[in-house]
């Protein structure tokens, strides 16, 4: 299983050199990292080559890290039923940039790329119809990023003098309450008064 | 020029122009299983154009399970697709499984397929009988409601809840089931066939049922790859892809069963399919009940460790026990960084999680991937070019359920 995985690492890498940036192979998955510009054109030798053959869009989502420079991780996860094997392919993307689209060689990738568009706010080019799919219509910012609050910014509520639904901030009875249950001994770095220089001195 | 057409266009008040019409196709229509709604453009009684607008039930479930604990977050897979809420655990499972390297004892893994197979069992009879219900037929939701009705009482004589079950857990089942109720399960595993082919009568050979059916969203080969359909979308159309033949999970790959593959790609296909693959679920429940009664079925029915319980027993008795006990509710287990994409065939078709973890107590991100996303997705392209009245017939046999679509 292994074994032929990282065959088809090999050959993806021999290739397709340009785009790839690094493979690896955890979990018995495959993960490919590539370049964002090359997205469409790498999705169409893995639709196409005989040995890829990767003949269904599984999901394309993305992951937010707000600390780094190229805080969007998109993912792609590709499956073959022809060769029964399946493949991630990962590319960074800056705040800022457009993804390119793949709706014109998956037509399956339109829903997904208005979902991550819609909870990102990431951008893809060339796609024919980028609305918000799952907020509601009007919904303002995106909600998987790290630094959108649970809770929201707005609730809505029928209103009985107005004979309509309105919309209105946030207003919490009791405050929203986010409990760390980490074990203080594995979980969160407690740094007492004192102690950051020898730590800085060490790093 | 006495046919009313040339030179007398200027004539013709706005109203008598021909033009497109638009409707909204729910969200509250009987059809649409559920809070979906479609803009309909029409010309005359054929639908041009296909819009869903979908999200009315969206709950942030991707979201929500960022703050939450392991642990905390399998019942929201029992929310999603509701029609068969042990199908959606396993995934969760099996993506906490590979990550941390657990292997499910044998019972455990015997249980969860007996409980996966009657999921297929309860989503294909409200997938068929109310698909046949939009085409017309009342009689086959009241019958197969009163077999559904005996599988979820299964349900909570294993777990204690009908529906939202949480009854599969990282590591295993929660608790072992009773001897009796392999007993009664095996009982009804021998009427229900009965039961089918009742259905069956009803509905195959029906001439409105079929007239309804064949040849309506007909589906291809390559439509179905290219629009990311699994499940019985891509068996109805020839495919004979399974993740339990093609990618075994849990111990499929011991169970004797066949996958029935349709022909023409159109909703009669598809509702044949079900129909078999119902037959085919239960050989795998009459084998499960065989194994899970063997001297090698016996045994826990959980990985002990991090990630289960200790026993209550042991929580008299123990200190360490205790602790376990207070830690893994409260806290958590800790599951290590990576990243894994974990995927069941689910009865709608390939139901996964991608889950990435930090090494903490909850997940960083997990995105649910539902197969009924996708095949509504093709809405507008399998509807187009067909009657107002297929679209009902369409939707039915996409087997869409809005809890898994939103979210």
């Amino acid at each position: 299983m292994t074994q032929d995985l990282q065959d088809l690492a090999d050959l993806i890498t021999q290739k397709q050199g340009d785009a790839v940036i690094g493979t690896d192979i955890a979990f018995g998955e495959l993960t490919v990292e590539i370049t964002p510009a090359s997205v469409p054109d790498f999705v169409e030798f893995l639709k196409t080559d005989r040995e890829c053959r990767f003949s269904t869009l599984i999901d394309i989502t993305a992951v937010d890290y707000p600390t780094r420079d190229k805080r969007f991780d998109v993912v792609w996860h590709f499956l073959s039923m022809y060769q029964n094997h399946r493949i991630r392919v990962r590319a960074r993307v800056r705040e800022s940039d457009m993804v390119p689209s793949i709706v014109e060689v998956y037509p399956a990738a339109n829903w997904f790329e208005r979902e991550v568009f819609d909870m990102y706010g990431l951008m893809f080019k060339g796609h024919p119809d980028l609305r918000r799919i799952l907020t509601d219509y009007g919904f303002r910012g995106y909600p998987l990023r790290k630094d959108f609050p649970t809770t929201g910014y707005t609730e809505v509520r029928y209103d009985e003098a107005l004979k309509r639904v309105v919309y209105e901030p946030v207003n919490l009875v009791q405050e929203y309450r986010q409990f760390d249950f980490m074990s203080p001994w594995e979980g969160a770095e407690y740094i007492l008064p004192g102690d950051e220089k020898p730590e800085a001195a060490k790093g | 020029m006495m046919d009313g057409g040339k030179g007398f266009e200027d004539a013709q008040t706005g109203e008598q122009k021909i033009r497109n019409f638009n409707i909204n196709f729910g969200p509250q229509h009987p059809a649409a299983h559920g809070v979906l709604r479609l803009v309909l453009e029409l010309d005359g009684e054929i639908v041009e154009r296909c819009d869903p607008h979908i999200g009315l039930l969206h709950r942030g479930t991707e979201k929500l399970m960022e703050s939450r604990t392991y642990l905390q977050n399998l019942p929201y897979f029992d929310r999603l697709d509701y029609v068969a809420p042990m199908n959606q655990e396993h995934a969760w499972c099996l993506a906490i499984e590979k990550l941390t390297g657990t292997v499910v004892p044998r019972r455990g893994s015997l249980i969860r397929v007996l409980y996966s197979e009657i999921g297929r069992i309860l989503n294909h009879l409200l997938n068929i009988t109310t698909q046949a219900m939009d085409v017309g037929a009342l009689t086959p939701p009241l019958w197969g409601f009163e077999e559904r009705e005996k599988l979820m009482i299964f349900y909570e004589r294993a777990c204690g809840a009908r529906l939202h079950a949480a009854y599969f857990r990282p590591g295993g089942v929660h608790q072992d089931l009773p001897p009796e109720l392999l007993d009664d399960i095996e009982t009804w595993a021998n009427e229900f066939p009965k039961v089918i082919s009742d259905i069956d009568e009803l509905l195959s050979e029906n001439r409105i049922f079929k007239q309804r059916n064949a040849d309506i969203g007909v589906v291809t080969e390559q439509d179905a790859l290219d629009w990311g359909f699994s499940g019985v979308m891509v068996r109805g159309s020839g495919m004979a892809w399974d993740l339990r033949r093609a990618q075994p999970y849990e111990c499929y790959d011991e169970f004797d069963f066949q996958i029935p593959v349709g022909k023409n790609g159109d909703c009669y296909d598809r509702y044949l399919v079900r129909m078999e693959e119902m037959r085919q679920s239960l050989r795998i429940i009459h084998q499960s009940i065989e194994k899970l009664r063997a001297p090698e079925g016996k045994g826990d029915v959980m990985a002990r460790g991090k990630l289960s319980p200790p026993s209550r027993k042991d929580m008299k008795t123990s200190m360490e026990a205790l602790i376990h006990h207070f830690k893994l509710y409260t806290e958590g287990f800790h599951v290590p960084p990576g990243e894994v994409y974990a995927a069941v065939e689910a009865p709608k078709g390939e139901f996964g999680v991608y889950l990435v973890a930090d090494g903490t107590n909850r997940p960083y991100k997990a995105k649910i991937r539902a197969p009924g996303y996708l095949h509504l997705q093709a809405m507008d392209f399998v509807a187009g070019g067909h009657q107002l009245a297929d679209v009902a017939a369409i939707i039915g046999t996409m087997d869409v359920v809005f809890g898994e679509i939103d979210r």
